[in-house]
């Protein structure tokens, strides 16, 4: 579904990624992981098509096609969906209006046509109870005022509604306190598919008590530096990053 | 009966008659004054409109007044001398031949219209396209006469209420913007050519949202519109001007005269959704929008409020105002003003506190794209007797792209110590990160700063009654079109 090969990428003038290789299946869940300043999240721009993030080597193929050459809404209407870190506000505009701009702006995209007010309402009722987002919620301005927990509920919210077949989850555990945090990982596992991919981007072995990856690449100066089952996650928890990104570097020298 | 003075207004008159018959009356197409400004401009058109000598007279002593002023230039807008001997003051546009099919209309109208959602017999109706067979205006316009007679609401062009409610003109006429007013209110006194006249009678609720949109068959605005709409005792009414269709008016200058008058316990709601043609994307072309608005609270417990959303025009001078005559009376102004490419708009208000216990608020929503210009100028102004006066203002502006200017200019006065008068601003931003959420989301861009304007203007756009919010909301979206790079 998702073949990334050799992918350089620079901010500015300042390389971030230096030849990053990973390759995702349908119904697989990856985790990235690494230290801050590894690339994590220039790795979630640069698949959602973030303007200033410019690839200047290698190539991404999602589902077959060329994912760079495509607009950033293109991407979200073929199924790229990117939970943000630090979810925006929007002031004036209520959380149901953009809910029901996104989902009719997708499915124009896509040659459909759109939906009424009272069908979306009706979408976004049904999945809205099962993550605990409120009516009250849906009718504030987007993000304006949410705690943490809320902004981030409404970012999965969003992942059910619009049903990507690639979600990327960008530090969906930062800022929640572990309620919350099991609230949003039952949330995401419940999107779990056979045709669906994902991609968790973490920084902690926390969130992956709860959403269990099938594979896991560690991410260090640019590039995949370790890769391995769920159980290297714990092997990073009780060794830190030092310890298998030192090992990388001296590998790279000798 | 008749003074010398008055014998010779009408040989005069009906020399002009004369000339206008040899001169036009063959081409129907050229319904027009001569050019350029005269006396005998203003005799023509007068006579054109049939009006009663009063009325001639008034209009001669605004003109010889305006002979004696100067243009105003302390506004923050710049465009090259107007030569008002090169225009035509009167024109009748009922006269252009009505095209026979859509075919004929320019495409990039009919393309707005799409946009606006303006159903397609309306869009021929705007786009003065021949509909009598698919699109009875008149008979809508007949119900909604009955209707409003049937409450006693005069709701009528100006020139009609000159002839048929003279004494009810005479009595209101240039009591809120003086003949002598500015610039542009003299010239319009001088040379308006229609408006609408509305007049609701003592304890009376309007039955209806007035609209100019109605009647844009029976009588279709000129260049120096003259509005003037009374409200008795204990009534109310709703106004809207405009259709919010790109009128692409060949004249440049437009400087109409809005009279708001509001007795004790009367309320007016007035409503502008103004897009004339804002010049194209190098700044050529475009109207000049120099209007003045005002409404008088003159009774007790009476209310204003001005609701304005300006999408168009090359330049903007406009500042509808409240004078807070009446004890307990309340002015309100609710603006959206839009510059992109080369507009500027220096607009605003005046909320003249004199009366006790006066009350005023002020939301102004400034965006600015392009390499346009967007200031708001604003006064209050508290007098020595009106005590526990109280105004809220809130000014914000928002920028999209580094090359265009908002400016916040408010003046504020008060001579009375029991005022309170708050003054709120805020400048922000389109951030990139607003943007880059809606993209991922799916939203296209101009979609996407649509809805992050319509967010930001929502507080206004609520004002507006329900029908022309829609269409607001997606003229906002059209006018902002394409602003970011």
């Amino acid at each position: 579904m998702l073949e990334i090969k050799n992918l350089h990428v620079c901010v500015g003038d300042k390389p971030i990624l230096k030849g990053l290789t990973l390759s995702i299946q349908p119904g697989q869940v990856h985790a990235i992981m690494g230290p801050n300043g590894s690339g994590k999240s220039t790795l979630s721009y640069v698949l959602a098509g973030r303007a200033g993030y410019d690839i200047t080597e290698g190539a991404i193929a999602y589902n077959g096609e060329d994912l760079a050459a495509m607009p950033p809404e293109q991407r979200a209407a073929k199924g790229v969906f990117l939970a943000m870190q630090y979810p925006v506000e929007i002031p004036g505009v209520t959380t149901m209006t953009f809910l029901k701009t996104a989902l009719n702006a997708q499915r124009r995209t896509r040659g459909e046509s759109d939906l009424d007010a009272i069908g979306v309402l009706k979408l976004v009722r049904a999945k809205a109870k099962a993550l605990n987002v409120s009516e009250e919620m849906l009718k504030r301005a987007l993000n304006v005022g949410f705690s943490g927990g809320e902004k981030k509920r409404l970012e999965i919210l969003q992942m059910s509604l619009f049903e990507p077949k690639l979600a990327i989850l960008d530090e969906t555990d930062s800022g929640l306190d572990i309620d919350a945090l099991k609230l949003v990982a039952e949330g995401v596992n419940a999107l779990r598919s056979p045709e669906r991919a994902m991609l968790v981007i973490t920084h902690y072995q926390r969130l992956l008590d709860y959403i269990v990856p099938d594979r896991i690449h560690v991410l260090a100066g640019g590039r995949i530096v370790a890769e391995g089952g769920k159980e290297l996650a714990l092997e990073l928890e009780a060794k830190g990053y030092e310890h298998i990104v030192g090992q990388d570097s001296i590998k790279r020298s000798a | 009966m008749s003074s010398p003075a008055q014998i010779e207004t009408r040989e005069a008159v009906a020399e002009i008659g004369d000339k206008y018959k040899y001169g036009f009356v063959t081409d129907i197409e050229m319904d027009m004054a001569p050019k350029g400004l005269s006396e005998d401009t203003v005799r023509f058109i007068s006579a054109k409109k049939g009006e009663p000598e009063w009325m001639l007279e008034w209009r001669l002593a605004a003109f010889r007044r305006w002979l004696t002023m100067k243009e105003p230039k302390w506004a923050r807008v710049h465009y090259p001398q107007i030569d008002y001997q090169d225009s035509y003051y009167y024109a009748a546009p009922k006269n252009t031949p009505l095209k026979q099919s859509l075919d004929e209309v320019d495409p990039k109208l009919l393309e707005t219209y799409k946009k606006l959602g303006i159903p397609l017999n309306e869009q021929m109706a705007l786009a003065g396209v021949a509909v009598d067979a698919v699109f009875d205006s008149v008979s809508v316009a007949t119900t909604f006469k009955e209707k409003l007679n049937e409450a006693g609401v005069i709701f009528c062009p100006i020139s009609e209420a000159i002839r048929d409610y003279p004494e009810l003109v005479k009595k209101y006429l240039g009591t809120v913007v003086p003949v002598t007013d500015n610039f542009f209110a003299t010239l319009n006194s001088a040379v308006f050519s229609d408006g609408t006249f509305v007049y609701v009678p003592k304890g009376v609720r309007c039955p209806m949202e007035l609209s100019t949109y109605f009647r844009i068959n029976a009588s279709e605005t000129g260049q120096f519109e003259r509005t003037i709409i009374v409200a008795d005792e204990g009534s109310y009414v709703s106004y809207l001007e405009g259709c919010t269709a790109p009128k692409r008016d060949v004249n440049q200058l437009h400087a109409a005269v809005v009279e708001l008058v509001a007795l004790d316990h009367a309320e007016i709601k007035y409503s502008t959704v103004q897009n004339w043609y804002p010049g194209d994307e190098n700044g050529k072309g475009g109207i000049y929008n120099f209007v003045t608005k005002r409404g008088d609270c003159r009774g007790d417990h009476s209310k204003i409020s001005w609701t304005q959303v300006e999408t168009g025009s090359a330049i903007t001078w406009k500042y509808p105002s409240c004078i807070l005559r009446g004890d307990h009376s309340v002015g309100e102004f609710y603006s959206i003003a839009i510059a992109n490419h080369f507009q500027q708009a220096d607009t605003g208000t005046k909320m003249i506190h004199l009366g006790a216990n006066t009350k005023s608020r002020i939301i102004s929503k400034g965006i600015s794209a392009g390499k346009a210009q967007n200031t708001y100028r604003g006064l209050v102004s508290v007098y020595g007797k009106a005590k526990n006066a109280r105004n809220y203002t809130q000014c914000d502006s928002l920028l999209i792209g580094g090359a265009c200017g908002a400016h916040t200019v408010p003046y504020i006065e008060s001579r009375n110590p029991t005022a309170r008068i708050e003054h709120e601003a805020t400048t922000s931003k389109i951030a990139e990160d607003q943007l880059f959420y809606c993209l991922q989301r799916g939203i296209p861009q101009d979609e996407a700063v649509s809805l992050i304007v319509n967010g930001f203007c929502k507080e206004v756009l609520q004002q507006l009654p329900m029908e022309f919010a829609v269409e607001a909301q997606k003229l906002v979206g059209i006018s902002l079109e394409g602003s970011v790079g």
